[in-house]
């Protein structure tokens, strides 16, 4: 791993920052084609209902109506398994979840669209579209969905253990189970057990700006789709299979983003739009209202945990034991997988056991949210790692550092941890002054925690191309959510020699560029900047070779340093050698194995009002391990973006579920998001232990950062008031139950 | 010889053991060795020519691509586990 750089770690301004800031940047809802008209999506106003009948005819009817469809366009056929980039599923359930047939599974459910000339006529048409439901008991917890006399959502649902069906039905999708040693014998040395049960609930991304898509089914067969996406490909590939069309016929334009976090991974819209755009003949565009969004888009899964801990009188760990019931929404896939993979993972645990349900519920089908799964974990271990210190008279992270994972320590679920960073962000921690700083008031406290994300790898591409005045044009399949245009233009401009200003990045479609995997998993600066490194490489090793022919040597004897090419007494600076040698194409497509995962920890201080319960946040500091920090702007920004998110999961937001099954705070209104006038700065601390599996040493600073807060929240409200309150949000509400409790 | 860890829930498979020993140089080769002294193993982790839906393995602690074809060397550690995707552990 290289350590001395032009480039990397300094902090140029974003290639695309003159479009953002003057609002010229094109979403998806900026788009208006020739012809266009517009969708309104029908949805359930039931969370769990039988659909007997459903009359499209008086829509169908009304002046301006273009298009009417609903799950009966789908071509039919029988079921398989596809991949959609976040694992196989079957395509019953991706067709289902995009409109419902036979059954509404949550209320805002899809059932059927119209496309019009404009929006208020197709939302006045398909208000007269006729649908008798029977409405049927339903269920919104995980423990509750377990239970024996739970409404099931899925006939045929049957629980699966490790690639196995077994034969119990209900509503438990999968039961996964990690073990180490002997749960049993560890408790058994240890003098100190906590055990506690806790509660999260569901949240959403929050991204501000909501899912849209606008399709073209053209005359020639071809779909054109234009969305808002984190990842293109796999656009293109949902269209494709349910449509039931061949993937090179469909192209996918991803617009500009406006937040995603997991969130724009699944596909709700694009293939409504090339439906009702085959239907009508027309470019179709649909977008969702907020209401939609939180009713009708993945969030997060609530979870109901139970964490067991055993502790040596000397601090050590020796025993862990969790049940984690996670709602999977509607369909299957509730992360509870990387939750259980997470929950113990900054520990060096001899003897762990872990247990896992992925329950579907009558709330919209979750989707990933940075770290997926993790966040609800860390909260529960986290909380109880603290208790042991405090029960043990340890300095919570010093309980940490004793016991903290390192490379080699081995996983719950197997295998042993390569070079990783938990250490070193544990002493950045105990190191910093916010740590040992005074609290400054009374009801205040202090709290720390630590958490994990493995980060991915994927497929990545890209092409440079040099241009006669010394810049290059680098082409990719990333969306770009985070400054990854420059963070990936960056890395090729270290290579090349070149400033960050000379490489001019362009983020394209699914026609213009190889396979690219989605924005998500942390994998962007790693991945696509491998590619990017790679593509660069392939651009010097031509230019080594046009030098050669230039002056008659071997490529061999033509050096590269920094952007000049020599040989013998002959050089070319970047710009000298491009212009002589007319245009150069590098490329470049990975699938890199050296994936590095990253710990973040953070420190908070609170102060807790007894009179009500208010929480606020007094000061926050975010640590994490980026490997290399190639921007360390963005890596900032990261931070306090997971951090902020965090804060707001601990102590504001949950969807608030009526009797009827309903989500009442579907608005921003109601659903409290923190905002700069709420929060302190969030102080960050950039912490670097190189990944050996990326030749500049990057992780991926997107996911972890999420991880803590929560958990480091509870800890802070315990030593500012003394109670621990063992569910989120933690609102002013729970936190004076707990104090009532108390007494 | 490689050390193959019998994911949890499988080592009734195993008779309860925790990691068996196999020869073979690809996946492919160890898991046909488990099948031998473990039968119904192979079931559990392959379907048809591949690895099985939403599972990947850990040659030496690093997941690769290559999935039933990933090289597994004489001293590897070889771990089944799911499979994590972009942001998120397989959708079921």
């Amino acid at each position: 791993v290289s350590t001395t750089y032009s480039v990397l770690g300094t902090r140029p301004v974003r290639h695309d920052g003159a479009d953002k800031v003057t609002g010229r940047a094109l979403y998806g809802a900026d788009l208006h084609l020739n012809g266009l008209l517009h969708g309104f999506v029908l949805r359930s106003p039931y969370a769990h209902a039988r659909i007997r009948r459903l009359d499209t005819s008086k829509a169908e009817q009304v002046p301006g109506v273009k298009a009417v469809i609903t799950a009966e366009d789908f071509p039919q056929g029988p079921d398989r398994l596809v991949d959609l980039g976040e694992g196989e599923v079957p395509l019953s359930y991706v067709r289902g979840n995009l409109l419902a047939r036979g059954k509404a599974l949550y209320k805002g459910h899809a059932v059927a669209a119209v496309a019009a000339a404009s929006g208020p006529v197709a939302e006045e048409a398909a208000r007269l579209i006729e649908i008798e439901y029977e409405p049927l008991p339903h269920v919104t917890s995980a423990v509750d969905a377990m239970r024996d006399d739970a409404p099931v959502l899925h006939d045929d649902l049957r629980t699966r253990e490790f690639g196995k069906a077994t034969e119990r039905g209900g509503n438990v999708a999968d039961h996964i189970r990690f073990t180490l040693g002997d749960a049993d014998k560890g408790f058994a040395q240890a003098d100190v057990i906590v055990e506690r049960e806790f509660d999260t609930a569901t949240v959403h991304q929050g991204y501000i700006e909501p899912h849209n898509a606008t399709a073209l089914w053209n005359t020639d067969g071809r779909i054109h789709v234009w969305c808002s996406t984190q990842g293109a490909f796999v656009v293109r590939e949902v269209v494709s299979c349910v449509l039931d069309m061949p993937v090179s016929q469909v192209k996918v334009t991803p617009m500009e983003i406006g937040g995603g976090f997991g969130g724009k991974i699944p596909v709700y819209l694009e293939p409504l739009a090339a439906l009702l755009s085959r239907k009508s003949g027309r470019p179709v565009q649909l977008v969702m209202s907020r209401q939609d969004v939180f009713e009708a888009t993945g969030p997060t899964p609530g979870s109901h945990i139970t964490v067991r801990m055993g502790a040596t009188r000397d601090g050590r760990i020796v025993a862990a034991q969790a049940w984690l019931a996670y709602e999977a929404g509607a369909y299957p896939g509730a992360m509870v997988v990387p939750g259980a993979m997470c929950i113990f993972a900054p520990y060096d645990i001899a003897n762990v056991a872990i247990d896992g349900y992925d329950v579907v519920t009558n709330k919209p089908s979750t989707a990933a949210y940075r770290a997926p799964g993790a966040t609800n974990a860390a909260f529960a271990s986290e909380s109880v790692v603290d208790e042991l210190a405090e029960k043990l008279g340890l300095d919570p992270i010093e309980f940490r550092l004793k016991n903290a994972a390192r490379e080699g320590t081995r996983r719950a679920d197997g295998p042993k941890y390569p070079r990783v960073g938990c250490l070193e962000v544990l002493e950045a921690m105990k190191a910093h002054p916010h740590y040992t700083a005074p609290l400054g008031g009374p009801n205040r406290g202090r709290g720390v925690a630590i958490g994990f994300w493995f980060n991915v790898g994927l497929a990545s591409s890209c092409t440079i191309s040099t241009n006669a005045d010394g810049t290059v044009n680098i082409v990719e399949g990333s969306t770009d959510i985070g400054g990854t245009r420059t963070s990936i233009a960056m890395q090729a401009a270290e290579v090349l020699g070149l400033r960050a200003d000379d490489v001019y990045p362009a983020v394209v479609d699914t026609d213009s560029i190889g396979y690219t995997a989605v924005t998500g998993g942390s994998r962007t600066t790693f991945a696509t900047g491998l590619a990017a490194v790679e593509a660069a490489e392939d651009v010097v090793r031509q230019m080594r070779e046009r030098a050669a022919s230039l002056c008659r040597c071997k490529p061999a004897d033509v050096t590269h340093e920094r952007g000049t090419y020599r040989c013998g007494d002959r050089s070319w600076t970047f710009a000298e050698l491009a212009a002589e040698s007319g245009s150069i194409i590098g490329r470049a497509t990975v699938n890199p194995k050296g994936v590095g995962g990253s710990f973040a920890g953070c420190i908070v201080d609170v102060e807790v009002d007894p009179e009500t319960g208010r929480t606020s946040i007094v000061r926050f500091t975010s640590v994490q391990d980026a490997g290399k920090a190639i921007h360390p702007s963005y890596v900032e920004g990261q931070m306090q973006g997971g951090s902020v998110q965090g804060i707001g999961w601990a102590l504001n937001e949950e969807y608030v579920m009526g009797p009827d099954g309903a989500m009442r705070n579907s608005s921003l209104l109601d659903y409290r998001m923190p905002t700069a006038l709420d929060l302190p700065m969030i102080d960050t601390c950039i912490v670097e232990v190189p990944n050996p599996g990326h030749p500049f040493g990057v992780r991926g600073v997107g996911e972890a950062n999420i991880v803590a807060p929560p958990a480091a929240i509870a800890n802070a409200i315990h030593k500012a008031i003394g109670v621990r309150v063992n569910r989120l949000p933690m609102k002013p509400e729970t936190v004076m139950q707990a104090l009532w409790a108390r007494g | 010889v490689a050390r193959v860890f019998i994911p949890s829930m499988l080592r009734p498979l195993a008779g309860g053991r925790e990691e068996i020993e196999c020869d073979g140089t690809t996946v492919a080769d160890v898991i046909e060795a488990m099948e031998r002294s473990c039968p119904g193993l192979r079931d559990r982790l392959v379907e048809g020519d591949r690895l099985r839906p939403n599972l990947s393995v850990a040659v030496d602690g690093v997941v690769g691509s290559l999935g039933l074809r990933e090289p597994v060397g004489p001293e590897s550690e070889v771990h089944f586990v799911a499979a994590i995707r972009g942001g998120s552990a397989v959708k079921k």
